[in-house]
């Protein structure tokens, strides 16, 4: 299907910068890419139908082309998966000797690797994400996390000092759309290294990659049943949470269903993970490098559209510099490149999908009535598919719902300060804590900032950097548990 | 004439004071010889919510202190619990324990204290990583405490159960509102009168007693308690904490276990209270100099 597609005519004509500049398209090919019309689940080692016999489709944000029909799994569905994951664990991997599920890891690692960019071009076909991004962020990133955790698999006991680990046995994995592939990695790296067997279901608009990464599995010959894939809407993971052979719940998504999981499973022995939303403070002080922070802003919002669920949309900026960084910021803005995620010229690719476009509008709509002033970048988006010019807020209040919430797409909310501890305040202010950056030369300030911000990841003077040696994961509602390094192991053990 | 005892009057500890509860409420449990063992303040809903704004204020202090203070104070919480032996001794016999017993409870409370005292400037140093990540940033993971912790003390002891978590939550930097055994309520305000003497600001460790099921609700309802801490065995109890704690993610730590055991107390005991904070700064990578010689 991706064959037949042709280079799209959307790539914005852009931004004042950028007159008399006009880049040519610069298309990422998609001839190599290999896509079925239909997917089937991925169970037991093997693509079966679903039981309902219902498909349902995956397009391109981009184009709204039909992509692919993707098998619509059912509670029935979940429960032959959740069967072929516990036999699978009690028969053969739970007696796979770790270093051997090590070497299986790493096959998958290399497998991915080899094939990256099949990857990349899929995932920015289907999720709407820039080429660039999925080519050298999203897809590389995927492949290190299996590789840092395959390495893991007979080392755990140096993790936990004093105490005995034990593998829990099923692990139900959820993941969102904005970053498929790499929430896939995030999620089953870890859970075969600790030696559990894994049932994850992908987002219903982004299924792509995580089937190509069943064929992958499949072929590095992981015993079946070790790893199998559903795909479906909400109530395929509702079946996930509820099934009662499942010990594990791993849950990558907004707060909400996070709190609807926490829910579901309390009184159970099921251990969960939780990543869920966020409302990221980017705090700029009078003496940070402007040029640097000014990328730094642009990095921290617009990444990923905004789909990032650290995205630093709340900005901080110091009363004496707040008109330079935002006259700065603007002017910024105004060079962005939106338009065809295949074009490598651009910076900013489709939103996912129609009903988030939705939702970030309601949004824009909510900052406009309640009297912030708005701004956006004057660019011409594509005719088709679903686009959202970068968005500012002025004058937001810090009890503007565009502070409060989390909008999920390019949209930053700015608001000033003038001391550090005005500022800690606001910043803390929020049932969020996932993440925070700070900008500022003075390293003293670095610190007394860093350590009283209440998120799990702080970035000083960068922001949105990702590794699979680092720990992601949030205080308060942002959810609990971590995901990457030596500390996202926890969550796949029993400790005794 | 034979000298009249003074009795004590047993009250509740919010912010480092010692007031009755609000409501005006007591309630009288007896022992097994069905002797009334006081009037015993019955804490409310307004009440709880008072020692939460206690312990909201006292965490930033508390956390931020060096963790070498908190090793200090801790320790002098159990030189001031060693030094109040008889009268702890007495409660707990008067509440129904064995003399022997009430002994080797009072002795682990206090060496229980000594140990958390000894991890505050250590499981962070344990726990912490560099993490080594490709680009050229320099990237660590160290902990921090969590909040503001509601602590649901067991039903088994009336003071080893509670000092068992309340020492590893506050070792931690956190604060706590506890909730005392509801049928051997005087220990827990005797230790109250020890915090009091210890250094140990006010407002870090709040201590009500009363009625479980009426404070069960307002305490893990709360939106600005972090953390919840069930030092008990009952699995609807247990439940109804999960529920009450979904609405802003409470973690919910619950322990069913032996405090007599030595294996109880442990460095993972700390690590329930903390998260885990990732900090990333950009290392300057200019020319070709390398640190080889």
């Amino acid at each position: 299907m991706a064959k037949k597609q042709t280079p799209s005519k959307a790539t914005a004509k852009t931004s004042q910068a950028s007159k008399g500049w006009d880049y040519s398209p610069s298309l990422e090919s998609t001839s190599h890419v290999d896509l079925k019309k239909q997917y089937n689940l991925y169970i037991n080692g093997e693509w079966v139908k679903p039981s309902s016999n219902k498909y349902f489709k995956t397009i391109n944000p981009a184009t709204e082309e039909v992509l692919a029909e993707v098998a619509y799994a059912n509670d029935k569905d979940v429960d032959r998966a959740v069967k072929a994951a516990r036999k699978a664990y009690t028969e053969v991997w739970s007696k796979t000797s770790p270093s051997e599920r090590a070497k299986y890891i790493y096959r998958i690692a290399r497998l991915m690797q080899e094939r990256a960019r099949e990857f990349s071009v899929i995932e920015s076909l289907d999720a709407g994400k820039t080429i660039r991004e999925s080519r050298d962020v999203d897809v590389p990133l995927a492949c290190n996390h299996f590789f840092y955790y395959a390495g893991w698999a007979d080392k755990l006991e140096y993790a936990f000092p004093n105490r005995k680990i034990e593998s829990l046995g099923v692990a139900g994995q959820i993941i969102p759309w904005n970053f498929p592939l790499l929430m896939a990695a995030w999620k089953i790296a870890p859970a075969l290294a600790t030696g559990n067997c894994v049932v994850l279901k992908p987002a219903e608009t982004t299924p792509l990659t995580a089937l190509k990464l069943a064929e992958i599995i499949h072929d590095s010959g992981l015993p079946p049943g070790v790893v199998n894939i559903v795909t479906g809407y909400g109530d395929t993971g509702a079946a996930i949470v509820n099934h009662p052979d499942v010990d594990k719940i791993a849950f990558t998504g907004s707060t909400g269903v996070g709190k609807i999981i926490q829910k579901a499973i309390a009184g159970t022995n099921k251990k969960a993970t939780l990543e869920l939303g966020g409302k990221s403070a980017n705090i700029i002080m009078d003496d940070a490098p402007i040029d640097q922070a000014v990328e730094g802003i642009i990095n921290g919002i617009f990444f990923n559209q905004g789909h990032v669920c650290c995205a630093g949309s709340r900005l901080f900026v110091q009363e004496g510099i707040a008109d330079k960084v935002i006259e700065k910021l603007k002017h910024r803005m105004n060079s962005l490149i939106i338009g065809d995620p295949m074009d490598k010229n651009t910076d900013i690719g489709a939103i996912n999908s129609k009903e988030q476009l939705d939702v970030i509008n309601g949004y824009l709509k909510i900052g406009k009535a309640e009297g912030a002033e708005m701004y956006q970048s004057p660019c011409d988006l594509p005719r088709n598919g679903y686009y959202c010019r970068p968005t500012l807020f002025l004058n937001v209040a810090q009890s503007s719902r565009l502070v409060q919430e989390e909008i999920f797409g390019p949209v930053l909310a700015i608001q000033t300060f003038r001391t550090v501890d005005e500022v800690i305040q606001k910043a803390n202010n929020t049932p969020f804590g996932l993440a925070a950056g700070v900008w500022t030369d003075k390293g003293s300030r670095i610190f007394n900032l860093t350590t009283k911000l209440r998120a799990g990841v702080v970035w000083a003077n960068t922001y949105n950097k990702f590794d699979p040696a680092s720990p992601f994961g949030g205080y308060k509602e942002s959810g609990f548990g971590r995901e990457g390094g030596l500390h996202g192991l926890e969550g796949y053990l029993k400790l005794s | 004439m034979e000298r009249l005892e003074v009795l004590k009057t047993y009250k509740i500890y919010i912010g480092g004071k010692f007031p009755r509860t609000e409501s005006g409420r007591y309630y009288s449990p007896k022992n097994a010889k069905g002797e009334a063992l006081g009037n015993i303040c019955l804490s409310s809903r307004k009440d709880v919510r008072n020692a939460v704004v206690a312990a909201r204020k006292a965490f930033g202090d508390w956390s931020e202190r060096s963790a070498f203070n908190r090793s200090q104070i801790l320790y002098r919480m159990a030189e001031m619990l060693e030094g109040r032996r008889a009268q702890f001794v007495d409660e707990l016999v008067f509440q129904g324990a064995k003399k022997a017993n009430a002994e080797k409870e009072l002795n682990m409370a206090i060496d229980r204290l000594i140990y958390y005292a000894g991890w505050c400037d250590k499981y962070v140093q344990v726990l912490s990583s560099v993490n080594p990540v490709s680009s050229a940033h320099f990237n660590f993971s160290t902990y921090e405490a969590t909040g503001v912790v509601g602590v649901i003390a067991g039903e088994k002891t009336s003071l080893l159960d509670l000092v068992s978590i309340v020492a590893p939550v506050i070792a931690g930097g956190n604060t706590c509102v506890v909730i005392a055994n509801e049928h051997l309520p005087l220990c827990a305000v005797t230790f109250a009168e020890v915090l009091n003497s210890s250094d140990l600001p006010g407002g870090v460790v709040n201590i009500l007693t009363g009625k479980l099921n009426e404070l069960l609700a307002p305490l893990s309802t709360h939106m600005d308690v972090n953390a919840i801490a069930y030092a008990g065995s009952d699995a609807d109890t247990k439940k109804t904490l999960q529920l009450n704690s979904v609405e802003n993610l409470k973690r919910v730590r619950a322990y069913d276990m032996n405090w007599f055991d030595e294996k109880s107390q442990d460095l993972y005991m700390i690590s329930d209270f903390q998260e885990v904070k990732t900090t990333w700064h950009p290392i300057e990578n200019i020319g070709g100099a390398s640190s080889s010689y």
